[in-house]
């Protein structure tokens, strides 16, 4: 089972399905039950529990991480789909020169009560901006919508993507109302597939 | 979630193969109904098979209609540009449906696939539940749920068929493509689908290991209209209590071609033939969009919580109807 690779920075052993994961830049290598869903490596055997554990059902957008570059639920992935692929979480997004600009605005516009959902927002709110679709409250709340804020933290949130989108690209709060289309914003497309290597 | 092997599939007869030998093995792809319900005990494959790395991904097109391949996600659908400039009707399903999350990750094959929302049929802790357990009974029928539907059910199931997708693409009249140990087949998608009214537990014409591997979506003529309305308790990320795919050629008022097909209201998607008859040859008005709603709710069958449906299924049609023929109310 072993293969003859470059030695990953952290190995974990507790199940007898392989899987090596790029999470936020780093190697990991895991022998995990296959069962373990990329939530609960990405908590437990990981160390990594900013993304949380809300509904585990695929219903409330928590456990919101990127893979490839994607917006994605970690409680409704196994693991193991995500062996070679690269994923980041609300850990990876701040930089050496700070916190990431969505972080720094959740907080200036008080974007958060209890703070469980944040993490998920602003994956979220990160992926949105990248696909062209923070054009508008309208749109920001449609392509939100798949993450649940129980406090009602809803309109400081929109308050707080929109003024990262504005400043951007100078044009995503000028864009039409159709939202995909809005891809003109200047740095707000991501390449499909890209990675995050960027944030 | 009781134990499983998982296996990684690298081509389709590998895959296909792994699911033919083994009766207690499934699929696995984006996996956002099956590990859902495999947490909530419903579903307990011995083996998941995933599918996600087989050369099953991408659109092309060409004068048959639009060829998508079965992995493609469902935000990769709605961002294509011939979709984007020829196919409103399923961009507007697909972006009507779920949030970017689980589109993101829910394949075209998937979608198509993907199991009631039943709260009796996703609760094993029900005893009644003719999809779970043939024979059981039916504990939707003696609450009064309103999340159910009213065309193709009876006491036996009232489950809803929840894909906002397949609304669309029966209404386009798309075909699977299959693969299976005894070979390749293409089925029209209105063939596809069984009644839960004649079969709860047999919800397609699957056999075991059989694998959607593409669908065809045939063009529109070109002076079609066509849109896709859904009416829903929240305005975004929930499912239709009805919706509408409907498309229409009209020359001097008068309506050459119509296609109509619900969702929110059918144990499986639901094209109606008897809506179009009456579009047909008939004059754009409002009075013959009412006389189509009206024949396309025709052999309902409700309980008191699924009642509302039949007047909004209707109201919903000629909306939808109304929005793409420039008809005022």
């Amino acid at each position: 089972m072993a293969k003859a690779l470059s030695r990953p920075r952290r190995t974990q052993v507790v199940g007898d399905t392989p899987m090596e994961l790029s999470v936020n830049g780093r190697p990991y290598k895991l022998y995990l039950d296959a069962r373990v869903t990329l939530l609960d490596a990405l908590r437990d055997h990981m160390g990594l529990t900013g993304t949380k554990k809300g509904c585990d059902q695929g219903a409330c957008g928590a456990c919101t991480v990127h893979v490839n570059g994607r917006r994605v639920l970690s409680c409704l992935t196994l693991a193991a789909q995500c062996d070679d692929q690269e994923v980041t979480t609300i850990e990876g997004l701040a930089g050496a020169e700070g916190p990431h600009p969505l972080q720094e605005s959740f907080v200036r516009h008080d974007g958060f009560q209890c703070g469980f959902c944040t993490p998920g927002q602003i994956m979220s709110a990160v992926a949105l901006i990248q696909e062209g679709r923070a054009g508008s409250d309208d749109d920001v709340r449609e392509y939100m919508s798949g993450n649940l804020c129980r406090c009602g933290a809803y309109a400081n949130i929109v308050a707080a993507i929109r003024e990262v989108a504005s400043a951007d690209g100078a044009s995503a709060g000028r864009t039409s109302a159709d939202g995909a289309s809005a891809g003109s914003a200047s740095a707000a497309r991501a390449p499909r597939g890209g990675t995050d290597a960027s944030l | 979630m009781l134990p499983f092997d998982y296996a990684r599939a690298t081509d389709v007869d590998e895959a296909v193969n792994l699911l033919a030998a083994d009766t207690n093995a499934s699929y696995l792809a984006g996996g956002t109904t099956q590990l859902d319900l495999m947490k909530d005990g419903v579903l307990a494959p011995e083996r998941l098979v995933d599918i996600t790395r087989l050369p099953m991904r991408g659109i092309t097109r060409d004068d048959d209609g639009l060829h998508v391949a079965a992995l493609t996600t469902m935000e990769e659908l709605a961002a294509d540009s011939t979709v984007v400039e020829d196919f409103p009707l399923v961009r507007q399903a697909l972006l009507l449906g779920a949030s970017t999350q689980l589109r993101n990750m829910a394949t075209i094959g998937g979608n198509l696939l993907q199991r009631a929302r039943c709260r009796y049929f996703r609760d094993p802790g029900v005893a009644e539940c003719n999809k779970r357990e043939p024979g059981s009974g039916c504990a939707a029928v003696a609450d009064s749920a309103r999340m159910h539907a009213i065309l193709g059910v009876s006491e036996r199931c009232v489950a809803l068929h929840a894909s906002d997708l397949a609304v669309a693409l029966v209404a386009l009249d798309a075909v699977v493509h299959l693969q299976g140990m005894s070979g390749r087949r293409s089925v029209p998608l209105t063939q596809f689908y069984r009644e839960a009214r004649t079969s709860p537990d047999v919800e397609n014409v699957l056999v075991h290991g059989e694998l959607i591997t593409g669908v065809t979506i045939p063009f529109l003529p070109a002076t079609a209209t066509s849109g896709y309305l859904k009416v829903r308790d929240r305005a975004s990320y929930e499912f239709a209590l009805a919706s509408a795919a409907v498309a229409l050629v009209t020359q001097d008022g008068t309506i050459g071609q119509a296609r109509v097909a619900l969702g929110g209201v059918g144990s499986k998607p639901w094209r109606s033939l008897e809506a179009e008859q009456v579009l047909t040859d008939a004059p754009a008005n409002e009075e013959t969009f009412r006389e189509a709603a009206a024949a396309a709710v025709q052999g309902a069958w409700t309980l008191p919580g699924t009642a509302f449906k039949v007047e909004l299924a209707q109201r919903t049609l000629v909306r939808a109807l109304r929005n793409i023929s420039g008809v005022a109310q």
